[in-house]
């Protein structure tokens, strides 16, 4: 009786474990950018894994009643099959390419950035977020740690002219454009942090030292939460910006009220006579 | 060279050829032993009660001293995950700061992967299985074995001194990634982080003695005949996991002596120029990927020196309760040696995301996914194991069962995470958690639970109970996979880890909330269960059903010592003399189902026994 009760419970948990997945309500968001391969290599994989666990399982069950110990049984001796196992061998080098090569073709495409592509630096800092956008020369300005300052929080170099006219967010909202794809270059002013939308898929953590990047397209309109995906410190869970995507004219109002880096410290200046502009650099 | 010496090596060779005379009951002719190799090991035999249980150089009470006090450190490691769990599912009730959830988590993860589980299979299985399954009389070094556990125990304590220090433990995650491990925006960023990189240097140090002698008993000190093909699966996969350890701390250890020197002296191996509460630090031009790499290549081999022990244990678990030879035991062995050396050419699938180059993503998630392949062969085997056996439903057998669903469910999640666009998604949410949970704790939990209710006769002569072990089972196993198979839904929802409150985002149902309050209440109730199995084990250990002789009818070496549980010298006056594998059950031609390591062939002649 135990083994038949054994062998049950154990058709039950994969019988629970299908029913789990495809009714539960938790599933992933709507994707809102051009990575949907990335959803469709998950759910390749879940296909082929979840062939195997279901295989598996069911062939254990099976086996537990079937081969349920009895005293004048006598198990098979058989050390080993060499067919058998060459078949599932290649059986499984199978499976495993069948899911590899999809996903290194999309990887091969999030590592390589279209040419037209938008670049936008994403700063993080414990614990918030602020954004830089090329301005009309469409280069973003050198910036060094050691130029960080009251009046310049984003520590452009004063004496790299291509920073002038960068656009500057020093809000945790940013907005950018559908259908335009943007690269994501990742700057960070203090510990590790990971620019993370949900619905974009995209991720990659920014290091202090290195500018990383990532690209996407964003393909629908709306207002995303940003979250820190790699943990930085005691504040990491509050980290929390937005991003919004927007049609072209709701992006270029929006545009239009940015300062650039110029305007920025000729503001700062009013504000503050005595203002010591370069005081960090010699 | 002196007299002295000449004299040693004439003396040991007479023992060596007077004691490869043919031993007692074999037949010339059909019983063929290789002649011994080295005289007999010379023994510390202890006097008094200090140097018999506490200063111990017998390899048994070692490995239950190692047993204990891991066990005893996971138990803090439970209650540290009832808190984080609690926080997690009630946020109102403001169980935790954000600053002690964060020390929690950290805590909890390193005791568990280190103090807990490496120290578990390897400093206690290791210990206790190695000289008695190998048919030797103790490690090789006994007095280094000894220190090793007290190192461990010094390791240990120091970790547990962090509570106690100004600014508490180390809240940086168990990765401890730099800058934010040794900066001001984490918890325990002065004291905490330098006691646990100092607690982790003392227990490589200690590992280091205590792997060496793993090693080398192993390799030296084996009985006449236990060929390396006929050792136990149980051996192979501590042996190599051993071998891996030794490879891999180091690079552990110069990443923590690395990082002490950046917190203590102001060096910049892993700190680059940068501001920390809006002042700028005097760190210039170090590498936080640096750490990673060391980090890593450190901690993906340390998945396997936690599960190659366990495939092996579980290998022979499946073995002796199904009655049958374990399936393909050459390709075991080489999926376990495989597997090992795989392990070091996949660490950087734990940093696709991390600002490394990316085209790495090309190399390691192709070679994560060729040791997909050993793995899978090995759990063919164990299925194929069971197919057309003898299956007793034991409470080892049990254990062995659930680790196989287990295992399977947290390997094949496994191939998500490797498989480098799948875990651009998935990275850092609680797909990850689920995942490591699922293939590299609860699973080799199950393998511990297996092993102590197979091994618990052979270490106090008596059985635990069966009743309170299958509730304990029962619980265990369906209560923790209730714990993580829904935790990878919150994964696909996007829920990062690391997060000591999600308030209500957009994005987040709060039905995903919910499911916090299913998983904390399963999660209670698990760890509760635990204390019904500490109360099996005590009060088993002095009123359990006394076991017989050999209660598995098992063929290795560890149940054919001539006491039970085996004294000092651990075989008596005459060591072991092995003529087979350990898999002979059910040959056919023999009178009995199995056949242990010690029976000549002249004594089971009519066994038609395939040669091994």
């Amino acid at each position: 009786m135990f083994p038949l009760i054994v062998a049950h419970i154990f058709v039950l948990i994969v019988v629970a474990s299908v029913a789990f997945h495809f009714w539960s309500p938790w599933w992933w968001t709507p994707v809102a950018s051009n990575w949907g391969g990335m959803d469709d290599t998950i759910l390749l994989t879940f296909w082929v894994t979840g062939v195997v666990f279901i295989a598996v399982c069911l062939f254990m069950a099976y086996c537990i009643w079937r081969y349920r110990y009895q005293k004048d049984r006598k198990a098979e001796y058989k050390p080993e099959d060499k067919k058998l196992e060459f078949h599932l061998t290649w059986l499984t080098t199978l499976g495993v390419i069948v899911m590899l090569a999809p996903g290194l073709v999309v990887w091969h495409k999030y590592v390589t950035v279209p040419e037209d592509a938008l670049n936008v630096e994403v700063v993080a800092y414990q614990w918030g977020w602020k954004y830089r956008l090329p301005g009309e020369d469409d280069i973003l300005g050198k910036t060094e740690i050691k130029f960080i300052n009251d009046e310049n929080p984003f520590g452009l170099n004063l004496k790299d002219p291509n920073g002038k006219d960068d656009i500057l967010v020093d809000s945790g909202d940013l907005h950018i454009q559908i259908d335009k794809p943007v690269k994501f270059l990742l700057r960070s002013l203090d510990v590790l942090h990971n620019f993370y939308v949900p619905q974009f898929r995209g991720k990659m953590d920014m290091v202090p030292g290195h500018i990383t990047y990532y690209w996407l397209t964003p393909i629908r309109t709306g207002d995303f939460e940003v979250l820190c995906a790699e943990f930085c410190g005691v504040g990491h869970y509050a980290m929390r910006g937005r991003v919004f995507v927007d049609d072209e004219k709701n992006y270029n109002q929006w545009l239009a009220q940015q300062i650039t880096f110029e305007k920025m410290l000729a503001q700062n200046k009013i504000d503050n006579k005595s203002l010591k502009l370069v005081k960090n650099i010699e | 060279m002196s007299d002295e010496f000449d004299k040693k090596i004439e003396a040991k060779a007479d023992t060596i050829v007077d004691a490869g005379s043919v031993p007692s009951g074999s037949v010339p002719g059909i019983d063929y032993v290789p002649a011994h190799e080295r005289p007999d090991q010379e023994l510390y035999h202890s006097h008094s009660w200090w140097t018999t249980y506490v200063f111990s150089q017998d390899a048994k009470y070692i490995g239950i001293q190692y047993a204990i006090t891991a066990i005893g450190t996971g138990l803090i490691g439970l209650v540290l995950s009832w808190m984080m769990r609690l926080q997690l599912a009630f946020p109102g009730l403001g169980i935790l700061e954000p600053s002690a959830y964060y020390q929690f988590i950290t805590m909890h993860g390193m005791i568990m992967v280190i103090y807990l589980l490496t120290a578990l299979f390897l400093g206690g299985f290791g210990n206790l299985l190695i000289p008695l399954m190998c048919g030797a009389r103790d490690m090789a070094f006994p007095y280094l074995n000894m220190v090793s556990y007290w190192e461990f125990l010094l390791a240990v304590l120091i970790l547990l001194s962090s509570f106690f220090v100004p600014g508490g433990p180390t809240g940086a995650g168990w990765t401890l990634y730099p800058p934010q491990a040794i900066t001001s925006g984490t918890p325990g960023s002065s004291a905490g982080i330098v006691l646990m990189l100092i607690s982790l240097c003392v227990f490589v140090a200690g590992f280091t003695m205590g792997g060496l002698n793993y090693i080398i008993t192993m390799l030296q000190s084996r009985a006449r005949g236990m060929t390396l093909m006929r050792l136990p699966l149980t051996c192979w996969g501590i042996f190599t996991a051993t071998v891996l350890a030794l490879l891999a701390f180091p690079a552990l250890l110069v990443g923590c002596i690395m990082m002490t020197l950046d917190s203590l002296l102001g060096t910049s191996f892993f700190m680059p120029a940068m501001i920390s509460m809006g002042e700028k630090l005097s760190y210039d031009g170090g590498s936080p990927l640096l750490f990673q790499h060391l980090f890593w290549f450190f901690g993906h081999p340390e998945v396997y020196i936690i599960a190659l022990p366990a495939f092996g244990i579980i290998s022979d678990l499946i073995s002796v309760h199904a009655r049958k030879n374990i399936f393909g035991y050459r390709m075991m062995v080489w999926a376990i040696v495989g597997i090992g050396a795989l392990s070091f050419f996949v660490w950087a699938h734990h940093m696709y995301v991390s600002g490394m180059t990316p085209w790495f993503g090309y190399f390691f998630a192709t070679t994560t996914l060729i040791i997909a392949v050993p793995t899978a062969i090995k759990v063919y085997n164990w299925v194929l194991t069971l197919w057309r056996g003898n299956i007793q439903l034991t409470l080892p057998m049990l254990f062995a069962l659930a680790f196989i669903v287990t295992f399977v469910n947290g390997g094949l999640t496994g191939i998500f995470l490797g498989n480098v666009t799948v875990d651009v998604p998935l990275s850092d949410t609680y797909f990850v958690v689920a995942h490591f949970h699922m293939v590299m704790g609860i699973a080799p939990i199950l393998v511990v639970f297996g092993a102590i209710y197979h091994w618990f006769p052979l270490i106090t002569g008596r059985m635990l109970h069966e009743g309170i072990g299958r509730i304990h089972f029962w619980v265990t196993f369906l209560g923790s996979y209730a714990i993580y198979f829904p935790m990878h839904y919150q994964g696909f929802v996007g829920v990062p880890r690391r997060y000591f409150e999600i308030y209500d985002s957009p994005y987040i149902t709060t039905s995903t909330l919910h499911l916090n309050v299913f998983i904390t209440i399963a999660a209670l109730i698990v760890g509760a269960a635990q204390l019904l199995f500490l109360f099996n084990l005590i009060y088993s250990a002095r009123a359990g059903k006394k076991a017989e002789k050999n209660p598995w009818k098992a063929n290795s070496l560890e149940w054919l010592t001539p006491e039970m549980p085996p004294g000092h010298g651990n075989f008596g006056k005459e060591l072991p003399v092995v003529y087979r594998w350990a898999y002979d059950f059910n040959v056919p031609g023999a009178d009995k189902d199995y056949i242990p390591q010690t029976v000549p062939p002249s004594e089971v002649r009519s066994a038609k026994v395939e040669k091994t």
